[in-house]
């Protein structure tokens, strides 16, 4: 809890000299009061929203028999780890996992390769009905996925895409509306005199764009590879629709498979879910930054 | 273009080549899909035959036969006119605090955020399992302090108050945003406030709070937007049931497109929606001018 820090002994020990009255009126008191009553808050808010992380991690670890009992346990009497390598071994998790990794690969690559080329190419050359094509990529972000959505799956039926990863992988290399507006955003704040003068000693617009462009925008593309990794490792609907062979799935959708299949196995559930979580919560820790400021830059909320 | 002068030649063409990627992604991934799909929204389209043409049956049916659009639409609204306005004031008052600068605020944001970053599909699992009517975390808790449990996603009344539940989870992402929003308010405002000898409560009334429109107004309507789309969770956790309690407008979309192969019924469903989504957008943007408060700069 809060500990008596030298500002709390500082305001009991003046309670002494004031009376009670103008003690709970000054300012001090009512900020103390105020931070206090914060924390408490945030304390109990706090443990709330952990405990479903703590109810799936110990879980995972409890033996099936002190799953069903009540009270719970909340320290299971003793760690069954080998939850993890049977949950592990019970579905080919090895491949969901490389699968996973393959899309996120391909699709944080092709992202962020087009759409900083697009990017580049409406923000840093000007060219004739350049602003007019803009305003309408604007609107195209305004259309619900859902009306593209059976159209595109016809597509990729006609071509005899469906049942492979390229439905998944292949749109990612034409850019995506959002990202390329946020990346333009960024461009359109560079001053023109750099490109003037690499233009003056001859630089192709390409290098331009390696060379002047894309150094001073590190902190945009990690946020733009980071949101595709994140989108592509959650999602549920693509690779749903898409896929159709068990080797082929992912981890949302393999760990979908072991909802049906182990039934009331909770412990095994909850080891197999852990084991998808882990990576995600050890990038976040490690990209904490990028994230929060990706967040509040482009309002998207994971 | 033949009138153009060399340089201006060069630039049309590499402006072209630049943006092509998305030039040719959104004819075939936004173009064609938007118009196609008001054609087959006019069709009995199976995918295995043809699709033939029928008219305005799919809307007709939509509106005047089929028992369960209505259902999903009720549904769907329902969740929305909970989920929202709580998530709102949830994560509005959850940021007012974490914008204290308080010891261990970075902690805190940290906590609240994470249960974003879960993919949906595990978190739902989890889900299910935290809300199991016998041996679940709530129940437990509930038990605990000598309440009686609730039979939360196997009761028809309380499956969608459970989703609302778990979307309250979710929070910590908007409650960023709005962080962020509170964080970009002037002090030279609040410290004009305290010049004129003004409360906490007249603060939050007459700064905080207008200031903080804006940043309200982006997350109703991408709220609204994703609402209509709320998928994964009832696809896994319920999959429509009990009784279709939820079976939510994207379910059954879903259903009719990848289940039951009507290709043609279900375009016509998305175009509803588009409709839909759009109408309310527009009203909200209408109605921005009377509440959403811009300073001397939009964020």
């Amino acid at each position: 809890m809060v500990a008596r820090s030298p500002e709390m002994a500082a305001t009991v020990h003046t309670v002494h000299r004031q009376s009670l009255r103008e003690f709970l009126a000054s300012k001090r008191t009512r900020q103390f009061v105020d931070h206090f009553l914060s924390h408490l808050v945030l304390l109990v808010l706090g443990l709330a929203f952990f405990l479903p992380f703590y109810w799936l991690v110990s879980t995972s670890v409890k033996p099936n028999s002190e799953l069903f009992i009540l009270p719970p346990k909340w320290i299971p009497s003793r760690f069954v780890w080998q939850n993890y390598p049977k949950a592990w071994n019970y579905l080919p998790f090895g491949t969901y996992f490389k699968n996973t990794l393959y899309l996120c690969a391909f699709n944080v690559i092709a992202t962020v390769l087009s759409c900083t080329l697009t990017a580049y190419g409406f923000s840093r050359i000007r060219w004739p009905g350049r602003d007019a094509l803009f305003l309408f990529l604007i609107a195209t972000m305004m259309i619900p996925y859902q009306v593209t959505l059976i159209p595109t799956f016809l597509i990729f039926k006609w071509i005899g895409w469906v049942g492979s990863f390229k439905p998944l992988t292949w749109p990612a290399l034409t850019g995506s509306a959002f990202y390329i507006f946020l990346l333009r955003q960024f461009y359109m704040t560079i001053p023109t005199e750099l490109s003037e003068a690499a233009k003056m000693d001859g630089a192709s617009e390409l290098r331009i764009f390696l060379q002047v462009i894309v150094p001073l925008t590190r902190p945009a593309m990690a946020t733009v590879a980071l949101f595709t990794f994140l989108g592509t490792w959650t999602d549920f609907l693509g690779p749903l629709i898409y896929l159709s062979r068990e080797s082929q799935y992912t981890l949302s959708l393999g760990l979908r498979g072991y909802l049906t299949r182990f039934g009331a196995n909770w412990e095994m559930l909850m080891a197999g879910t852990t084991i998808t979580v882990i990576p995600i919560v050890i990038l976040f820790f490690f990209t904490q930054r990028t994230f929060i400021q990706g967040i509040t830059l482009t309002g998207i909320k994971g | 273009m033949l009138h153009l002068s060399a340089a201006r030649r060069r630039d049309f063409i590499n402006g072209l080549l630049f943006t092509s990627p998305w030039l040719i992604g959104t004819v075939i991934f936004t173009i064609y899909p938007v118009f196609a799909s008001i054609f087959f929204s006019f069709t009995d389209y199976s995918v295995l035959k043809a699709p033939k043409w029928v008219g305005l049956a799919n809307y007709v049916e939509l509106f005047t036969k089929d028992i369960y659009f209505p259902k999903s639409m009720y549904n769907t609204i329902y969740y929305a006119a909970l989920s929202l306005p709580l998530g709102l004031a949830a994560s509005v008052g959850l940021a007012l605090l974490l914008n204290k600068k308080l010891f261990g605020m970075s902690v805190y944001r940290t906590i609240f955020y994470l249960p974003n970053i879960l993919p949906t599909v595990a978190m739902s699992i989890l889900w299910i399992w935290l809300l199991n009517p016998n041996y679940g975390l709530f129940n437990s808790i509930l038990k605990a302090v000598g309440l009686r449990g609730v039979p939360w996603l196997t009761s028809p009344t309380w499956s969608k108050p459970s989703f609302v539940l778990m979307s309250l989870w979710g929070i910590g992402g908007s409650m960023v945003i709005y962080l962020a929003g509170l964080q970009d308010i002037p002090q030279h405002l609040y410290e004009a406030a305290d010049l004129d000898g003004a409360n906490g409560l007249q603060k939050m009334l007459n700064v905080t709070l207008p200031m903080l429109t804006p940043t309200i107004f982006f997350n109703l309507v991408m709220g609204l937007i994703g609402v209509f789309g709320f998928f994964t969770q009832a696809f896994i956790m319920t999959n429509g049931g009990p009784l279709d309690s939820t079976l939510f407008y994207m379910l059954y979309l879903y259903r009719n497109a990848f289940v039951y192969f009507k290709m043609g019924y279900a375009s016509a469903m998305a175009w509803i929606l588009f409709v839909i989504v759009v109408s309310l957008t527009l009203l909200v943007f209408k109605s921005s001018g009377r509440w959403v408060y811009y300073g001397g700069s939009i964020t």
